[in-house]
This record gives structure tokens, C-alpha cells and sequence, in this order.
């Protein structure tokens, strides 16, 4: 195997790393005007289930734009510039979103908090749906000429197959926010994640098989290429059904209440799409719809062997410890997240020293 | 506008204000850090106190730094896309190691310490912003290796059949002679940047009338840690600039220095400009005040050495690199510089006096109403914000000091820009612009609060068991001490649902 194609690899690793953390995050996100039923002590309960680990999530879609560039500095250039209205739209949305988090408790005030949560809200919804239709234009391919350039407009994304996997990627995050909030909250908040999450489950199946069976049908590379590409043709199908299995799955668990399975069948799903997408792009990263001939593959697009190699040297000992520990943070915070007892004010006076005053724990702007 | 110069404006204004976030991160980081550690080993609650209050005003600045931080690693494709194809065997390579060494690192132990005050142990805790602090550290070093490259591409050599910069050694990108003397440079800016922040606060909280006894004492600890942090940041920021200086001037860049100082015409020995005034189109000098000899000692540690000017260098580089002007935008390098040094200046002069105001227990001020109270208030209000100003000063000098090269020698920047339309391009510059703007009202608003609101006294961290599997000590509660003393209900165990932060 060539060091560009285990690099086609790692950067569908770390894509799938990012959708199946951030990918809930998103639900959260998207479900926090749903399920909160304007409660506000419900909204800080669902913003805590994420709190500590958003930021860390969002890391893998740098170290993949990052691996990207180093790695496939063709594939970067020309699909970074081509994106360049959707990730505009994308930028813009983690950007408020981001900050929405941080300082949406720091101040008192109704149209604050209200207006972070529309922040938090559109800045979960936004890149839920335009990952999928960026992913979508991906596989299916852009118009590039034999710059490198790409030669068409805002209007060439939006093909009614983008558009599918931008609802598939949509639902399936949101239901990923749902089962994940299933497992993450107490009480009535719990079983509101539970049964929103049994409605979303039949949108996504219906949604994702039938963007995974188009991608099968018609946007696989074509045999001409060849080698590995055979294998990959065969193994996109089956990662597909692999997908559509675990969905079900997930579905099943979650009416049967088994939340932490249906959570991982659910997280398992979303490699398995991921990989299935790459899978059928491969050998290709970006093709040109408006020649084969023109299209970025893992040969014409890579970086030269001995920036691979470091890379590789670099990632074998940094990815692992990356897992490591942020596993270990989400050990840390494995616990469920509920809302302080009802009469919070009166704390049990604690052995403080004269000058503190005792408030409630989660004072505003604590 | 061309969608070069639209591509440029966005690039100076997203980075310009990227970088008004770092410094403080990378600086507060470890004073807030330093902090920490100081309550846990001494159990004085005002440590604690100064932990929370300067912790707040980082995670507000530090919110901004990293959702401006995606965008800069996107606009390199999206916006310099010819360029990323060209160098990304060697630029890229640093990016993506910054995010796998130094992105997770500092948000997944951030998010440990902003969650974990309930479910850590206290060493543990601190030791939590040392990580983060560090990444921020890691992030910096990769980014500047980087920008080291643009500034001396070295360890590469351009390939003419794939058009790309391939790298013939990564040891001596990571190691490159301009980053060896740049990093040093831009870190000792950031403690400059964090020392003048937490002591400009401490000065405005101390002075404030009718300030608790407690808190003023708990404030000017935090004055005397910030300020000497920001002399010391200040003596090597100086050092540092003149190795570079000397460095940039006499072998990679004279363009820069010449242009900095509006040096027209070579000089042996050159004079030091004290005051130029040029022509608009910054081609010429017409009105001049100098120090013999100064500039040749500063720019090679000889007092009559040669330094070479402007025009002679144009002529140099068009025999070299073919017709063109090789000459950046004069006026803006020369007055950029000029005020980088004296926003530097002002500030580590104002922390000198912060210091020397408060020593020995000293009230600042005491008892004093007139001009002089006023004076130092108005000295403690601007601190923060000179080694702000000066941080962007010095990265328009070196960056628009590079023009017209995007990576000096190699490439033009107008010759890096994506193929994309002016509309699209101006429209992600009104819209960046904006977001910007309101992102840094609402920033500051957050800030000047918990500035103004002081520290708080919020009931004593419970601390857990080490997040139980976790390394580290587990000293649980209070310690032994009896000064903090275990607040609150009993630490919160493993088993324990979690507290609400956010």
C-alpha cells in the first residue's frame, strides 16, 4: 500500500472521528429548542451533557482540514476554494456557536440567553445540513477544469443528491444529539430525548438508505480504475449495509430503553456511512464531473513520500495518545448531568471563612 | 478591489484579530496556572480567588481565539488556494501537527478544568491549565514554524515538474535559524501581553475606592506576579527583536529593515531614522531626523558597518528575480515598527511604575485625590491594551515588510490567490468584518464585567477523587491546611450526578 493511500485512510478516520463526536454535539444543538420546551434549567442541563468535550470534538475537523493539507496539498487547494460559499456559511456557524457555549451563562438576562440559544441552535443546524451536502458534492463530484479550478456557482452544490445527504446528515446527527441526551439526562428530559429520538430514527433510515443506496447505484469510481478500487467498489456496498444495520439497531435499542447500546450502534452507523462514502470515492478525493481525466486522486494529489512519511511518524504516536485521553475525559465526566434540587438556595451552610456569603452552586456566571 | 487585494485585506483583519485572543491565552495560561498552583501548595484562599477571577477573563478571550482560529486554518484553501497547493508539503505538515499535538491538548484539558472542579483532585486540577497552558505553547511553536518558512524558506527545494515545494530536511523547518530567533520573540510578546493584563487590572482593582481589605490585598499579589512577568516578557521581547533584527537585516530580508528605517540609500555608516517624512507614495524621504552610526550598530553590532538601501536593493532584486518592484509599502513598515516599540515601551514603563507604586505594602496614591490618582487609574486602564496594539504593529511590519513575496524569494503573493470571484470573496470580508465587530463589543462587555464585578466569593471547590482511573494525587478537599479548609458538601464522588457550569 502507498503512504497516500493509508493517508486517504487516516483523513476518512479523522472525518468520521469528527462526525461521530461532533455529530451529537450538533443534536444537542438542534434539539436544544425542542426538548427544553423553553424551560431554561432544561437548556443548561442539555448545554452540560456537552460542555466539557464540544471543544475537543470539534479538533478532529482541523486535524482532518490540517492532515488534508499536508497530505493531499492539491485535494486541500482545490476543495477548500471550491467550498468556498458553504464553508463561509459553515466558519460562520461554528464561530457563533462556539462562543454562544462559553458565554451564554456569563451574563443574567432573557434576549441574552435567548439570543445564544438561537446561536447555538443555527450554528448546530447549519453545518448538520451543509456537511452532508458538501459530502455529497464530494463523492458525486464537482465541475473542476484542468487547473484545478472549479467552474461553477453556489447553484452547481444544490443537486437534489447533495441535498439527500445533507437531510441524511442532518437527521442522523440529531438523532446522535438524541440518543446521546437519552444517555446523558435524568427524568423528564430523558424521556423526551428517548421517544424524539424512536421519531428521528425512521426520517434517518429512510433518508440515509436512500442516499447510501444512490451513492451505490450511481457515484461509486468507476471499475476502469482498477487495482484496490475494485475491492473499495465492493466494500462501499458493504460498509453501507453495515450502516443500515446499525441504524436499525439503534433504533431498537433505543425503544427497548438500552440507551448506551443504542448510542454506540448508532455511533458504529456513522463510521460505517463514512466509510462507505469513502470508500466509493476511492481512489478519487475529488472528482471532475467535467472530465474524468481531470479528476484529484490519491496519486495526483498527494504530497511527495517523505512528508507522508513524517506525517505517518507523527500520527502513529500522537493519535494514540490523543484517544487516550480524551477517552479518559469522557470517563471523567461519564456521569449523568440532571438539575440541582428544586430548593437550591438553601445549601447546607459550609464551613467558610466569614468574609464568603453562601449562594447557590451554580451562581449566575459560574 | 482585485480579489488579491480582497483576499489580503481579509487576511490582515481575520489575523490581526485572531491574534488579539492569543497572546492572552498563551500568557494567562500560565499566570492563571501559576496561579492555581499557589492556592493548592499554599492553601490561601486569595490564590484560589485570583484562580477564578483571571480564569474567567481567559476563557472569555480564550472563546474568541478559537473560533477565529478555524478560519485561519480554512482561508489558506479557501482563499490562498495556489499557494496551498504550491507549499503544502512543507506548510501543511506544521498545521496538521499543531492540531493533533497542540488543539487537543489545550481544548480537552480546558474542558477538564472548567468541568472538573467538582470531580478532580486539586493537584490534578492545576495541573490541568499547566497542559492547556503548554498546548497553547505547542500550538504556537508549529504555527510560527510555519511562518518562519514564508519568512526563510529553508529545508525545501522548489520541484519544477510537479510544481510544488518538496522538503528536503523537516529538521531544518522545525529548526529554522528565523524561528529560532522569531518564537522566542512572539512568546515573550505574549508574557508581556498577559503580565500587562493581569497587572493593569490589579492596579485599576487596588486603586478603586472603598475596596474590600481582603481583596485589595489578594489583587496586589496579582499586580507584583503580573508586572514582573511583564518586565521580564519586555527585556526578552527586546533582546529577542535585536538578535532578529540583526538577523532579517544583515542575511534574509534587507528589503524589510531598510524599509523599516526608510533607509533610500545604502549607508556605511548608516544613521538611525528618528523621524521620516516621505513622500505619499513612500518612494522617497523628503524630511529626515537621524543619529549617526546608530543604525549600523543595531542592525549588525558594528558602528560603521554598511547597511543597504532601498533603491540599491530594488536594483539587486530586479537583476535577480526579473522586472518588478521589490519594495513594500515604506511609510507602513517604517511607522508600524516605530510604534510596535514604543507601544512595548509605554507598557513595561507603566508596569515599572505599577511596581514601584505598590512596593513594600505601599497604598498607591495614598491618600491622594489629585492628578496623580488619576494618572496612575488611567495607566491601569491602558496597560492592557499597549502590548495588544503592539503585538499587531509588529505582524503588519514583518508581514507587509515581506511584500511582494508570499514565501520570500519563491512566490508573489499575487501569485498565491485562489481563482475565486471578487463578489464571493468580498462578501466573506463584509461578512467576517461584521461578526468580527460585534463578536469584539460583546468580548469586551463580558470583560470590562467581571473586571468591574472583582472577585467572588463563591463557595470553596468540593474536588473529587481524581476522576477515579485517573493518574495523579488525590488529595481530597481542604489538605491538611486549615486555611481553605474543605468548603462546601463533601466532595463530589464518582458516583455523584454532575453539577450544572455553563
Amino acid at each position: 500500500m502507498h503512504l497516500s493511500d493509508l493517508w486517504f485512510i487516516a483523513i476518512a478516520v479523522l472525518w468520521a472521528g469528527y462526525f461521530v463526536l461532533e455529530g451529537f454535539d450538533f443534536g444537542v444543538g438542534i434539539l436544544l429548542p425542542f426538548l427544553s420546551r423553553g424551560d431554561d434549567m432544561s437548556k443548561r442541563v442539555m448545554i452540560n451533557t456537552i460542555g466539557p468535550v464540544w471543544d475537543g470534538n470539534e479538533v478532529w475537523l482541523l486535524t482532518a482540514g490540517g492532515a488534508t493539507f499536508a497530505a493531499f496539498p492539491a485535494w486541500y487547494a482545490a476543495m477548500f476554494s471550491a467550498f468556498y460559499l458553504p464553508l463561509l456559511l459553515i466558519l460562520i456557524a461554528l464561530i457563533i456557536r462556539g462562543v454562544a457555549f462559553e458565554y451564554r451563562g456569563k451574563r443574567d438576562g432573557e434576549p441574552w440567553r435567548r439570543g445564544w440559544d438561537v446561536a447555538i441552535f443555527l450554528g448546530s443546524l447549519v453545518p448538520a445540513l451543509l456537511w452532508g451536502v458538501a459530502f455529497g458534492n464530494i463523492v458525486r463530484g464537482i465541475p473542476l477544469n484542468g487547473a484545478e479550478h472549479f467552474t461553477g456557482n453556489f447553484w452547481t452544490f444544490l443537486n437534489p443528491y447533495a441535498l439527500l445527504g445533507g437531510v441524511t446528515t442532518l437527521t442522523l446527527f440529531t438523532l446522535h444529539g438524541a440518543l446521546f441526551l437519552a444517555l446523558k439526562t435524568t427524568g423528564e428530559l430523558r424521556k423526551r430525548a428517548n421517544a424524539t429520538a424512536s421519531a428521528v430514527a425512521l426520517a434517518v433510515i429512510v433518508a440515509g438508505a436512500g442516499f447510501l443506496a444512490w451513492t451505490g447505484a450511481s457515484y461509486r469510481a468507476p471499475a476502469s480504475y482498477g487495482g484496490a478500487a475494485a475491492g473499495t467498489r465492493t466494500a462501499s456496498v458493504v460498509f453501507a449495509a453495515l450502516a443500515a444495520v446499525m441504524l436499525i439497531g439503534a433504533a431498537l435499542a433505543n425503544r427497548r430503553g438500552r440507551e448506551g447500546v443504542a448510542f454506540a450502534a448508532n455511533a458504529v452507523g456513522i463510521l460505517a456511512a463514512v466509510a462507505s462514502l469513502f470508500t466509493a470515492l476511492y481512489p478519487r478525493v475529488l472528482p471532475s464531473t467535467t472530465s474524468p481525466a481531470l479528476s484529484l486522486t490519491t496519486a495526483n494529489a498527494a504530497a511527495a513520500a517523505n512528508t507522508l512519511a513524517i506525517m505517518t511518524v507523527v500520527a502513529c504516536i500522537f493519535l494514540p495518545l490523543v484517544l487516550a485521553y480524551q477517552a479518559w475525559t469522557y470517563w471523567v465526566f461519564r456521569k449523568r448531568v440532571s438539575a440541582p434540587p428544586a430548593p437550591n438556595v438553601g445549601t447546607p451552610p459550609a464551613p467558610l471563612p466569614p468574609t464568603a456569603t453562601s449562594g447557590p452552586r451554580a451562581a449566575p456566571g459560574a | 478591489m482585485s480579489v488579491l487585494e480582497l483576499s489580503r485585506w481579509q487576511f490582515g483583519i481575520t489575523t490581526v484579530y485572531h491574534f488579539l485572543f492569543v497572546p492572552i491565552t498563551i500568557g494567562l495560561g500560565f499566570l492563571v496556572a501559576g496561579f492555581e498552583t499557589a492556592w493548592v501548595r499554599t492553601r490561601h484562599e486569595r490564590w484560589l480567588r485570583l484562580t477564578k477571577f483571571y480564569g474567567k477573563l481567559f476563557l472569555i478571550n480564550f472563546a474568541l481565539g478559537v473560533v477565529t482560529g478555524i478560519v485561519q486554518e480554512f482561508q489558506f484553501g479557501m482563499n490562498w488556494s495556489a499557494y496551498s497547493r504550491q507549499v503544502g508539503n512543507i506548510f501543511g505538515a506544521p498545521l496538521a501537527i499543531e492540531a493533533l499535538l497542540a488543539f487537543f491538548l489545550e481544548s480537552t484539558f480546558l474542558g477538564l478544568w472548567i468541568f472538573g472542579w467538582e470531580r478532580l483532585s486539586p493537584r490534578l486540577h492545576a495541573a490541568c491549565m499547566w497542559i492547556a497552558a503548554t498546548g497553547t505553547l505547542l500550538s504556537a511553536y508549529f504555527i510560527l514554524t510555519a511562518n518562519a518558512w514564508m519568512q526563510h524558506p529553508v529545508g525545501s527545494v522548489y520541484n519544477p515538474k510537479t510544481g510544488q515545494d518538496e522538503l528536503t530536511s523537516f529538521v531544518k523547518v522545525l529548526f529554522n535559524p528565523a524561528q529560532l530567533a522569531g518564537f522566542p520573540h512572539v512568546i515573550a510578546g505574549c508574557f508581556l501581553t498577559a503580565g500587562s493584563l493581569v497587572a493593569g487590572v490589579a492596579l485599576w482593582q487596588v486603586l478603586r475606592p472603598g475596596i474590600e481589605e481582603g481583596h485589595a490585598l489578594a489583587f496586589r499579589h496579582a499586580l507584583k506576579a503580573g508586572a514582573i512577568t511583564a518586565i521580564i516578557g519586555a527585556v526578552a521581547v527586546i533582546i529577542t527583536g535585536d538578535t532578529q533584527g540583526k538577523l532579517f537585516t544583515t542575511q534574509y530580508q534587507p528589503m524589510k529593515m531598510a524599509s523599516a528605517e526608510a533607509l533610500y540609500h545604502t549607508a556605511q555608516p548608516a544613521p538611525f531614522s528618528l523621524l521620516t517624512i516621505g513622500s505619499l507614495n513612500g518612494q522617497r524621504a523628503i524630511f529626515q531626523i537621524t543619529l549617526p552610526h546608530l543604525l549600523s550598530f543595531l542592525a549588525t553590532g558594528n558602528w560603521s558597518a554598511k547597511v543597504q538601501g532601498i533603491d540599491n536593493l530594488q536594483q539587486q532584486y530586479q537583476a535577480q528575480f526579473g522586472p518588478g518592484s521589490y519594495i513594500p509599502m515604506v511609510p507602513v513598515v517604517y511607522w508600524s515598527f516605530r510604534l510596535m516599540i514604543g507601544f512595548g515601551l509605554l507598557a513595561v514603563l507603566i508596569a515599572i511604575v505599577a511596581l514601584w507604586v505598590t512596593r513594600r505594602g505601599r497604598t498607591p496614591a495614598h491618600g491622594r485625590r489629585g492628578w496623580w490618582r488619576k494618572v496612575l487609574i488611567l495607566g491601569g486602564i491602558l496597560l492592557p491594551f499597549l502590548p495588544l496594539l503592539g503585538n499587531s504593529t509588529g505582524w503588519i511590519m514583518t508581514e507587509m515588510g515581506r511584500q511582494p513575496w508570499l514565501v520570500y524569494g519563491q512566490l508573489k503573493t499575487a501569485d498565491g490567490v485562489s481563482a475565486n470571484s471578487a463578489g464571493e470573496v468580498l462578501a466573506s470580508l463584509i461578512v467576517f468584518t461584521l461578526l468580527y465587530g460585534v463578536l469584539a463589543v460583546i468580548e469586551g462587555g463580558l470583560m470590562l464585567k467581571y473586571i468591574k464585578a472583582g472577585l467572588t466569593d463563591e463557595p470553596l471547590p468540593t474536588y473529587g477523587q481524581g476522576g477515579a482511573g485517573g493518574a495523579g494525587g488525590t488529595d481530597p478537599g481542604g489538605g491538611p491546611d486549615a486555611d481553605g479548609a474543605a468548603g462546601g458538601p463533601v466532595g463530589a464522588g464518582p458516583d455523584e450526578p454532575m453539577h450544572l457550569v455553563y
